[in-house]
């Protein structure tokens, strides 16, 4: 699969790499939807990772489809869950029986890498020591600067707030404490005056 | 121009001090404890900071960092423990040979390059010789938030060994020490592989302990920003050398003892320093042309800059070759 390349940006907008095998030492992975390919090429490049690995992957709209590839590679643990909400305690647990030394990577959207590093940052991990490949969706995770709520999955700009209705532009002013994107009234001057929605990256 | 003035507007600010007490510990280390001349306490510091000394030796200034040592909120006095060197270039034998009880003495704010990550789960300090200095200060100020640490300390051997017996006494368990006279070493790998996920290492120690404990520490795949090390470089002897100093128009000659640093300052102008051994950047000074060779010490500038010939940190590099011209 291609990968996305995202164009360049302000400081603020995080950028990813391509995992890449590390030690012969324990490997903490966590992925959604098309992030499982990602941890397929890193356990193909390096064939220490799978024995030393606990991966934790949510398939998402992507159903089966990558899970017997993951299954195959016969990783020391293998979680597959319906949702982040659900693989929340097991990150949480896996972090706290960890030692120094812990690979951490994070592969998929952007919404389950940045929310996965809140915990890994949470653990004591440096964000410099992680590694992140996108792949997927570019859809983004939003708070709305005005009431803070939070929009998971924005694939368009503007859009409209999940909480309190204002119609918002997409920011690449990124949070990693929130791990999402700010968006900000668009129509604040002007109401009612607001541009046709436009798909990301279109 | 009196040269033993220091040029205004450089380094840290400074403290005048009068010498409390002079305590030697052992053959080779001795404590100075200090109080304010003017009778106010000093400044509060965070463990792991040093003050720069600064010390009348005829009609030469020196300046040497020295790790505080005491407990950081005791703003009565300020210690620190100073390790003869009989090979460097004099600071340490002036403090030992010449520094009595009641003399004035200047010292700078403290100035912190080697602090506490705060955010660490647990602290592992690995000290080898006079290296344990700054870990002192920063013990205290852990055991007053009840922050989890441990350390790890090599010394020659029992009685070169500097505050082991005190440190072990104090805290018991937490202090492991390590004499090389009984050929007893640090477990580095066996002490690197089984700490807590969110542990922060701190190394001061000789150039060659650090290199090791780093390595080590890379090949246990922990995070760079996870380690920390403190080493302050002396400057070293070499070639005499001539530099134009082309904003204050002026042509020097650094001699063979003394840093590029140190002839700039004698020249009488101001060049901007905070540690004086490479570490803290504050002294980078852009090369406007040269013909020789650099001879770069510093552990600031990356190697590419190194390579460049574009800047220089003249309180530890030197320079052999027929020109140099400094923005400055
Ligand atoms: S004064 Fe700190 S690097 Fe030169």
């Amino acid at each position: 699969m291609s990968k996305f390349q995202f164009p360049e940006s302000i400081k603020s907008r995080p950028v990813y790499g391509t995992l890449e095998p590390r030690g012969d030492v324990a490997y903490l992975l966590v992925a959604d939807a098309e992030g499982a390919e990602a941890i397929y090429d890193l356990a193909t490049a390096g064939a220490h990772v799978a024995r030393n690995a606990h991966i934790i992957y949510l398939p998402n709209e992507t159903g089966d489809k990558y899970t017997g590839m993951l299954q195959a590679l016969n990783p020391a643990q293998l979680y597959i869950g319906p949702s982040y909400e659900a693989a929340l305690s097991r990150i949480q647990r896996v972090l706290s029986n960890a030692r120094m030394g812990l690979q951490v990577c994070l592969s998929g959207t952007e919404g389950l890498m940045g929310k996965a590093l809140i915990e890994v940052s949470a653990a004591g991990i440096p964000h410099s020591a992680v590694q992140f490949e996108h792949s997927g969706s570019v859809a983004r995770r939003m708070q709305c600067v005005h009431c803070k709520g939070i929009t998971e999955n924005v694939s368009t700009d503007p859009f409209v707030c999940s909480h309190c209705g204002l119609n918002l532009f997409v920011r690449d002013h990124y949070s990693r404490r929130l791990a999402a994107f700010q968006g900000v009234c668009i129509d604040a001057e002007d109401p009612g005056n607001v541009p046709d929605p436009v798909e990301l990256y279109s | 121009m009196n040269t033993t003035t220091k040029p205004s507007g450089s380094g840290a600010q400074k403290m005048d001090v009068i010498v409390e007490a002079v305590t030697p510990l052992n053959d080779l280390v001795t404590r100075f404890d200090f109080k304010r001349a003017n009778g106010e306490d000093f400044p509060t510091f965070s463990g792991g900071a040093h003050t720069v000394i600064e010390m009348q030796d005829g009609d030469r200034v020196r300046l040497n960092p020295y790790s505080l040592m005491s407990d950081p909120v005791q703003t009565a006095s300020y210690s620190i423990s100073v390790r003869r060197d009989d090979e460097g270039r004099g600071g340490s034998l002036f403090m030992h040979n010449h520094v009595k009880v009641g003399d004035r003495m200047r010292l700078s704010t403290p100035v912190n390059l080697f602090c506490l990550d705060l955010r660490a789960k647990k602290h592992i300090f690995v000290a080898g010789g006079i290296g344990i200095t700054p870990f002192l200060g920063m013990i205290a100020q852990l055991e007053r938030t009840q922050g989890r640490w441990e350390l790890h300390y090599s010394g020659r051997s029992r009685a070169l060994a500097s505050y082991a017996e005190q440190l072990t006494r104090q805290h018991g368990s937490k202090v492991h020490i390590y004499f090389d006279d009984q050929s007893q070493t640090i477990d580095i790998d066996g002490l690197l592989s089984g700490q807590p996920l969110g542990s922060h290492l701190y190394v001061c120690g000789p150039a060659g302990m650090i290199s090791w404990v780093l390595g080590r520490a890379a090949d246990s795949a922990w995070p760079s920003d996870s380690v920390h090390s403190e080493e302050f470089l002396a400057p070293q002897s070499g070639e005499p050398f001539q530099v134009r100093l082309c904003q204050s128009d002026k042509t020097i000659e650094v001699g063979a003892h003394e840093s590029l640093l140190e002839a700039i300052e004698r020249a009488g102008v101001a060049a901007p320093y905070l540690c004086r051994g490479g570490a803290c950047g504050q002294c980078e000074t852009t090369v406007l042309e040269y013909d020789g060779e650099f001879q770069h010490r510093d552990h600031w500038l990356e190697d590419a800059e190194h390579a460049s010939g574009k800047k220089i940190m003249p309180c530890v590099s030197r320079f052999v070759g027929k020109t140099l011209v400094l923005d400055r």
